[in-house]
């Protein structure tokens, strides 16, 4: 029987929004004061949803103990009280909550091996959320 | 294909009638939001579009025009207005929490200029929550 399971996570960090191929202009245009030079920050609310078959000697889908390990040592330890902008996946790419939504998920997919990767959704604010399923629409 | 999730908060009251049925119809199925003097709700909205992530600008959506256009086209339509009496689609249709999400895409359809409507959802309470994907 398959299932899906989704496990939350927190992390802060701050980041500026900022192209260096647009102008002064441009950039306050488009990202007003998320392009404030010295960044702001969020706490960051990550829910990791995976799924597959269930084990029926374990009742799991795959043990909780590993996925959290993967998340801690693969996303939480790498983003957690950084700034976004000084990372080398954000060196050319601006670290919009999309961008880092879909860096979240390749990084998920690499590395954990015990259950499919369905979806990353990433709360930035109480207001807003970004969810990526590898380019795959989102299920109803 | 990134989805963005934007929420908002309204309140508004409304009252459920209809009247082709009996008045004693419409107590039975509705019950106590029958009463025609109304009650209200604290609603929370969740619009969802989706798009490709724009290479450029980083962003699927302009989140301050989203805003913008819930807030013009939804909030200050409904937020503290008695639906029944105030909101045209409901001077002819019952202001159900299904009827509500629906009103809500047809006005945010149109207007959403460069990202696609996924979802429209209306949370009359913490615990009923509709959702609508446009007309299936």
């Amino acid at each position: 029987m398959k299932a899906h399971l989704t496990r939350r996570y927190l992390f802060s960090a701050s980041h500026r929004l900022h192209n260096d191929d647009m102008s002064v202009d441009e950039n306050q245009a488009t990202y007003g004061k998320c392009n404030n030079p010295h960044g702001h920050g969020h706490n960051y609310m990550l829910e990791v949803t995976v799924s597959g078959q269930v084990d029926q000697s374990t009742g799991m889908i795959c043990n909780l103990v590993d996925l959290d390990q993967c998340v801690e040592r693969e996303v939480l330890s790498r983003y957690h009280l950084e700034n976004l902008n000084t990372l080398q996946e954000f060196s050319k790419t601006v670290p919009t909550t999309e961008n880092l939504c879909i860096e979240i998920f390749e990084i998920l997919q690499r590395a954990f091996p015990y259950a499919h990767l369905d979806r990353v959704r990433l709360e930035e604010t109480m207001m807003n959320s970004f969810e990526y399923a590898g380019g795959a629409e989102v299920p109803h | 294909m990134v989805y963005l999730t934007r929420k908002a908060e309204f309140a508004a009251s409304h009252y459920y009638h209809n009247p082709d049925l009996t008045p004693e119809e419409n107590q039975r199925i509705f019950g106590k939001c029958n009463n025609p003097n109304g009650h209200g709700h604290n609603y929370t909205l969740e619009v969802t579009v989706k798009g490709e992530v724009d290479p450029r600008s980083g962003f699927v959506v302009d989140l301050k025009q989203l805003k913008e256009v819930m807030n013009r086209e939804v909030l200050d339509a409904m937020d503290h207005r008695f639906l029944n009496k105030e909101v045209p689609e409901f001077f002819t249709k019952i202001p159900t929490t299904e009827n509500l999400a629906i009103a809500v895409w047809q006005r945010l359809a149109s207007k959403l200029k460069s990202a696609h409507l996924h979802r429209v959802r209306v949370y009359e309470t913490p615990d009923l929550f509709v959702d609508f994907y446009g007309e299936e």
